[in-house]
């Protein structure tokens, strides 16, 4: 029966090597020189074997006495073993150089000792050579896969992260040449056609066209660009001609920082990762010393304590089969791999993980601490409300624009934002800026005064208090109030969502941290479904609280902040991780930050915690299944239940099952 | 001073135990192989030279895997 199954199974082999060799072979990306070697040497060895197999071993025997007595017995070792060393010549030759090295506990090793060991007993009871070599057979064939599909895999991610621009076009005497983005020169002049990438940071000079950043952003609504607005490398110019003054040098610029960033992002170990390497060195010297003890001393106990004979073949036989599932390359070949894949898949979604280790700590992550001003709101201040006007409105945002128009505040711009249009300077006179306060002018004649409460009691007029929270601006014309206008920090459109999906995917408390006023700050995190806010804080102070919040967060659950990296880098770096949101372009963000959201929508956040935790729940998936399915393997080995295919089965199976788990780090589009 | 080269390794356990043999030869202070990247990065001591000490380190690569490249 297990005879029928081997013979089957080698006929699938041959029919799956050579249709490989066919297909995969032919592509220019298929497989490497070794890899095609060893896929003929796998095709010519099953096919042998099962020609062999097909010859009964009675065949043989009559051979036998036409030159000596057991020629056909010898006959059939030299067939047999032309066949083994076909497939395992390579296997012998390094462990006898692992031998000479004084290693003698890797795999090569162990797969000489289990092979050579079967390949003897059948010499010694002229019985069954095909356990030795089919299990050779089936090393090697796990050996290629393994080989194939991490190689593959690894290309895959790569060239999904591979945003690296080929090419600049450089203008030359009306001509244009392409150049190594390398060789370009900060302040040249580039040209980037609809359908390439821009290759190098630099500010438009000519053309404008949409930008499509989801390489960079994940985000698939294009951008907007046009004459004077800076762009920076990885993007895709969709539909116009740029020409683009370049500011940054190629190895500055944004696509290779993140390249740089996302490649060396595996380098940066994980504690399962060094859990494992740890292990696979104890591991493997552990299983070959059972593997010993398993061949002397249940013969010697059955000998001297029972009395019974020492049946050396059966527990050798056991030993062996212990030597095949001893390799630990599973384990150790999955989890890098699927951090590797989580990473990848991270940064096709904006989110760039600067190493394996800080996935791991985000998915153990229970409070996520947000500073408010440009994370959840857009930093940006907006006219919300105009209240209780004495005229039309926009007239009195033109007044107040026009009031306005000579300060640099961010106030006085979001109301020249607000009003929209050029505003004349001829038309406004004695401008007086009364410090904190606001501004008082004359605008057509006619005295403008705007600013808060306090330049409202200082001219004498009444004003009226707001029910909403912001910034508000009185206004008062011709000395009679004229009603106010509410400036607010907007809060990002998806913040709201952000906090809830958090709460989703497992954090357990959310702080917000602001130097805004108490006000503004509680009704912002009421808003938002805020757990706990701190406000009028100083850098320093966030610091502090931050420091304080590590302290209650003890042991596993870890804190997470969240800034947008622009003077919050002492924060972002005292956080067991820090994450910096809209940070494409900003370096010192990308420095200070563990995570770089690479757009700024908050629902990333949750989004970075939710492939972490799929990531890691692989990773652990693979450990657990790897070692269960060892170990029971060794267990059933030593018991005599399990034989040398089964070994293999615990050894190439899980390690291809692994592989393919590992992969599925790689889809976290829908999470 | 901190170098990156490539390498070529087939094997996820094989890249380990050339992590170990690249820490453990002298002039290096610590060494990490991305198996992934296929990569590995040193770090020398101060004052060795990296020719050198990677002549050595590829040695001691080659005697842990024989299939192992570090290209120089």
């Amino acid at each position: 029966m297990q005879e029928l199954i081997v013979s089957l199974l080698l006929l699938a082999v041959i029919v799956a090597a050579a249709a490989s060799l066919i297909w995969i072979g032919r592509r220019k990306d298929g497989m490497t020189g070794k890899q095609k070697t060893m896929m003929l040497r796998i095709l010519i060895a099953s096919a042998v074997l099962l020609c062999l197999q097909l010859i009964p071993a009675e065949m043989f025997s009559r051979l036998d006495g036409v030159w000596f007595p057991s020629v056909g017995r010898w006959l059939r070792f030299v067939c047999y073993l032309a066949d083994y060393l076909i497939i395992g010549y390579d296997i012998l030759k390094k462990a006898a150089k692992g031998i000479r090295n004084r290693r003698v506990f890797d795999e090569n090793f162990l797969m000489a000792v289990a092979t050579v060991g079967a390949m003897a007993l059948a010499i010694y009871e002229n019985g069954e050579y095909l356990e030795a070599i089919a299990v050779m057979l089936f090393y090697q064939i796990g050996e290629w896969f393994q080989g194939y599909a991490v190689g593959k895999s690894r290309r895959n991610i790569g060239s999904l992260m591979d945003i690296r621009p080929d090419y600049a076009n450089v203008e030359h005497d009306g001509k244009l040449t392409q150049v190594d983005p390398d060789e370009v020169e900060i302040g040249s002049i580039i040209v980037v056609q609809p359908g390439e990438k821009v290759p190098i940071d630099g500010v438009i000079v000519e053309g404008s066209s949409s930008l499509n950043t989801s390489a960079l952003t994940g985000e698939s609504l294009p951008r907007e660009a046009a004459v004077g607005d800076e762009v920076i490398s990885g993007c895709i110019s969709m539909t116009g001609v740029l020409k683009i003054r370049t500011t940054k040098e190629f190895g500055e610029s944004t696509v290779s920082k993140i390249l740089d960033l996302v490649e060396n992002a595996s380098s940066r170990k994980s504690k399962s990762e060094d859990f494992i390497s740890k292990f696979a060195k104890v591991y493997t010297p552990a299983v070959c010393y059972g593997a010993l003890a398993l061949a002397v001393i249940p013969p010697l106990v059955q000998i001297f304590l029972i009395g019974v004979p020492a049946d050396w073949g059966a527990w050798l036989y056991r030993a062996l089969t212990f030597l095949v599932i001893s390799c630990p390359c599973a384990l150790v070949i999955s989890i890098p791999l699927s951090f590797f894949a989580g990473i990848g898949g991270a940064s096709q979604e904006g989110v760039l993980v600067k190493g394996s280790n800080y996935l791991e700590i985000l998915s153990q992550t229970k409070y996520v601490v947000f500073d408010k001003t440009g994370t959840l709101t857009k930093g940006a201040f907006e006219v919300e409300a105009i209240h209780h006007a004495a005229m039309e409105e926009g007239k009195l945002l033109e007044y107040a624009a026009l009031a306005e128009s000579a300060s640099s505040h961010p106030i006085s711009k979001s109301l020249r934002q607000a009003y929209g249009k050029e505003i004349d300077r001829s038309r406004v006179t004695d401008i007086q800026e009364i410090s904190g306060n606001g501004v008082t002018a004359m605008v057509d004649g006619v005295a403008v005064a705007a600013g808060n409460d306090k330049l409202m009691r200082q001219l004498n007029i009444p004003h009226r208090d707001c029910h909403q929270t912001g910034t508000i601006i009185h206004m008062a014309i011709d000395g009679a109030y004229a009603g106010h206008i509410v400036i607010a920090d907007v809060v990002k459109p998806h913040a709201k969502e952000a906090v809830s999906a958090l709460k989703r995917a497992g954090v357990e408390q959310t702080v917000m941290l602001t130097g805004d006023t108490k006000r503004v700050a509680e009704q912002v995190a009421a808003n938002l479904g805020i757990d706990e806010v701190y406000s009028e804080l100083l850098p320093a102070d966030k610091v502090e609280k931050v420091e304080k919040l590590l302290e209650r967060s003890s042991g596993r659950a870890k804190l997470a902040f969240v800034g947008d990296g622009i003077n919050d880098a002492p924060v972002l770096s005292r956080a067991d991780i820090g994450i910096a949101m809209g940070a494409m372009g900003s370096d010192a963000a990308i420095e200070a930050a563990d995570i770089v959201l690479m757009d700024d929508d908050p629902l990333k956040i949750a989004k970075a915690i939710k492939i972490s935790r799929k990531c890691l729940g692989i990773v652990y998936q693979n450990i657990v299944f790897a070692l269960a399915v060892k170990f029971a393997c060794l267990a059933l080995g030593a018991a005599g239940i399990a034989n040398m295919y089964l070994a293999i089965f615990a050894d190439v199976g899980v390690m291809v099952l692994a592989v393919l788990n590992a992969i599925r780090c790689l889809f976290v589009k829908n999470l | 001073m901190k170098k990156t080269y490539k390498i070529e390794v087939d094997c996820a356990n094989c890249a380990n135990l050339m992590e170990d043999a690249a820490c453990r030869t002298a002039g290096v202070q610590s060494a990490t192989v991305n198996f992934m990247t296929q990569k590995i990065i040193v770090e020398f001591e101060n004052g060795q030279s990296p020719e050198a000490v990677m002549e050595a380190v590829r040695k001691a690569c080659k005697k842990v895997d024989p299939d192992c490249e570090i290209f120089l």
